[in-house]
């Protein structure tokens, strides 16, 4: 986004207190970092959130599957149900709890995979140019032509459901806005001297990709891949919504926002509250993406 | 100028030609047999071949693919698995419905992220600058189908004001944006689409107004004596491009992007009609609701490059 331009004019920490030594790149990145209470705050909560999915067996009061016909949609605080009962009578907050594991999972891992293979082709066609670069990116560009929804829908709508095929879609819809981003990162550093010097001086391919080119290219590529979690949890909950993602009775918040809504005529507020927990981690994603981004300077 | 467009016109062939490759393997990576669901399970071996055949799935994949592409350069989509009715049929009445919805929520998000963005960009590191920026993540942030539950939960359930799902009134024949009536059934759907729309379009307008603030000519019209209005003028007519761009982005996206709300609002559009494919395996319906919004997703963003290029000469590359 063309939001590097704005971050430019505001002052850098740098500008703002004159160094006295001179610290490397990530040392200036750690001190801003230190200094941005918004993002270390938000990034505390995303700490919690992940947290609070690892452990969810402990955290959780009540067992995330038992349903019981009684005690169906019961509203908040209704005996031990902290948080109210589903449509069958299961506990929200447990299931909110152990739903995050699988949301959590789908939206960190397909970004993952993405990144390492995005990343790889990116640098590949950035790094040996001509008819490979043609190649890869045309195809890129092929799927860059179906919005992000779309496509994942189209693949695992084609594909059926599932969390696997779910993740496959997902992994397939990320790869190429990241292998675009690390091809424009690498193709910029390969041309430059110090490249150039390295090759000189009898550096080999090999180090000359693990040196200069990964280490000019990781900085774009980890902060585009970052601010994809958010989208990932938004895509994933939604395939879940559709039908697409997880089946029942596995806990997960879309799939949860799903089978609830049939019930906003019974118990409203009951239907809200797994979106909320969509919205919650999507926000702070966002917002520790856009802290790094500034920390690190990165123009896209 | 000229080759120029011919030049972007005939890159966008190949990428329509994979799009329509994509579209066509959809049917292949799908699991079973494409034929799967219109055979009775006890069919002969004799009857299975003749359907292939009557099908064309007993000849090769390219062969296949070249036949299908033809049919659908002609406008045929096939025949839905589920209705029997010609795919193009169905599906070109369901767009019409979801560009209704897709104008509608662009429009609605310009008007106020345009406002919001440029009153921002002028206040760049203040309070109310932050106060802008914190909506865009959110309006970013939001689950979309979330959001539409939420709003139907209030303006439909617990204040009754608005309807929760469908499209005009029970029995109306055709839908008349233009009477409060059939109106009313837009307007959750737009404020829950707008959404977006109205981050991203906010973010774009702050950093432009931002950047064109900070231009020398800026400061030659202050100089001059101009009132601050005549600047704003200025402003607004240098930012402008680049913001309409982004907003002709998004109408792509909301296109294609639609099936959640839709589903939600059961508006009878592309992403209504998607979801109902899904739903009953209708692989040609799928197949071709996504080929056609593809294509208008790939043509949106021709058209706003072409455009912006006309605008602003200096970005042809």
């Amino acid at each position: 986004m063309s939001d590097a331009t704005v971050n430019n004019l505001q002052p850098k920490a740098s500008e703002v207190a004159p160094a006295l030594k001179v610290r490397s790149y990530w040392q200036t990145v750690g001190y801003r970092l230190r200094y941005d209470y918004m993002t270390l705050f938000f990034g505390f909560v995303v700490i919690l959130i992940i947290l609070s999915a690892i452990f969810a067996p402990l955290l959780a009061p009540m067992d995330p599957y038992q349903s019981s016909m009684l005690n169906r949609l019961k509203p908040i605080g209704y005996k031990d149900f902290i948080l109210g009962t589903d449509e069958l009578g299961r506990d929200i907050l447990s299931r909110i709890l152990y739903g995050g594991r699988i949301s959590l999972t789908m939206g960190i891992l397909p970004v993952f995979i993405a990144t390492v293979i995005g990343g790889l082709l990116g640098i590949i066609a950035g790094f040996v140019g001509g008819r490979t670069n043609m190649t890869i990116m045309r195809i890129m560009d092929v799927f860059y032509a179906f919005p992000s929804i779309l496509l994942a829908v189209a693949i695992s709508g084609a594909l059926g459901g599932g969390i696997f095929n779910g993740m496959m879609s997902l992994t397939l819809v990320f790869i190429p806005p990241l292998c675009r981003v690390a091809e424009t990162a690498t193709s910029q550093v390969r041309n430059l001297d110090f490249v150039e010097a390295a090759r000189a001086t009898g550096a080999s391919t090999f180090s000359i990709i693990r040196v200069h080119i990964l280490g000019n290219v990781l900085g774009p590529i980890l902060i585009y891949s970052s601010s994809l979690v958010s989208v990932s949890i938004l895509i994933a909950s939604g395939l879940s919504f559709l039908g697409l993602g997880v089946t029942p009775p596995e806990p997960d918040w879309g799939l949860m926002l799903n089978t609830l809504r049939q019930a906003i005529y019974i118990q409203p507020v009951i239907c809200a509250l797994p979106g909320v927990a969509i919205l919650v981690t999507s926000i702070c994603f966002n917002l520790v993406s856009d802290g790094l981004r500034s920390a690190m300077d990165v123009r896209m | 100028m000229s080759t120029y467009i011919i030049r972007r016109l005939l890159y966008a062939i190949p990428i329509a030609l994979g799009v329509s490759i994509v579209c066509f393997a959809l049917v292949y990576i799908a699991p079973g047999d494409p034929l799967q669901t219109i055979l009775p399970e006890d069919a002969s071996e004799e009857t299975i071949a003749m359907v292939k055949k009557a099908y064309g799935f007993d000849k090769p994949i390219a062969v296949q693919y070249g036949i299908w592409l033809g049919k659908v350069l002609t406008g045929d989509f096939g025949m839905s698995i589920a209705t029997g009715r010609p795919v193009t049929e169905e599906l070109f009445r369901a767009l019409a419905n979801t560009v209704m919805l897709s104008a509608g929520a662009v429009i609605a998000a310009f008007s106020l992220a345009f406002v919001i963005g440029t009153f921002a960009g002028y206040r760049v590191g203040t309070p109310s600058d932050r106060a802008v920026t914190g909506i865009a993540v959110i309006g970013v942030s939001i689950p979309n189908y979330w959001l539409a539950i939420v709003l139907v939960i209030i303006f439909a359930v617990e204040l009754n004001v608005l309807p929760a799902t469908g499209m005009g009134p029970r029995g109306s024949e055709t839908f008349n944006p233009f009477q409060w009536d059939h109106f009313k059934y837009l307007i959750l759907p737009i404020i829950t689409l707008s959404l977006i729309p109205i981050g991203i379009i906010t973010r774009t307008t702050r950093s432009a107004v931002a950047e064109v603030l900070n231009q020398d000519f800026v400061e030659t019209l202050r100089a001059k004596g101009l009132m601050e209005a005549e600047i704003l003028l200025h402003v607004v007519k240098n930012a402008l491009p680049q913001v309409l761009a982004v907003m002709g982005l998004q109408f792509g996206y909301l296109m294609g992007g639609s099936i959640l709300v839709e589903t939600i609002f059961t508006w009878p559009g592309t992403g209504f009609l998607l979801n109902k494919a899904i739903l009953t395996r209708d692989l040609p319906v799928l197949q071709g609701t996504i080929l056609i919004l593809a294509i208008i997703f790939v043509t949106t963003n021709l058209v706003i490059d072409l455009l912006q290029t006309a605008v602003d000469p200096r970005l042809k590359r």
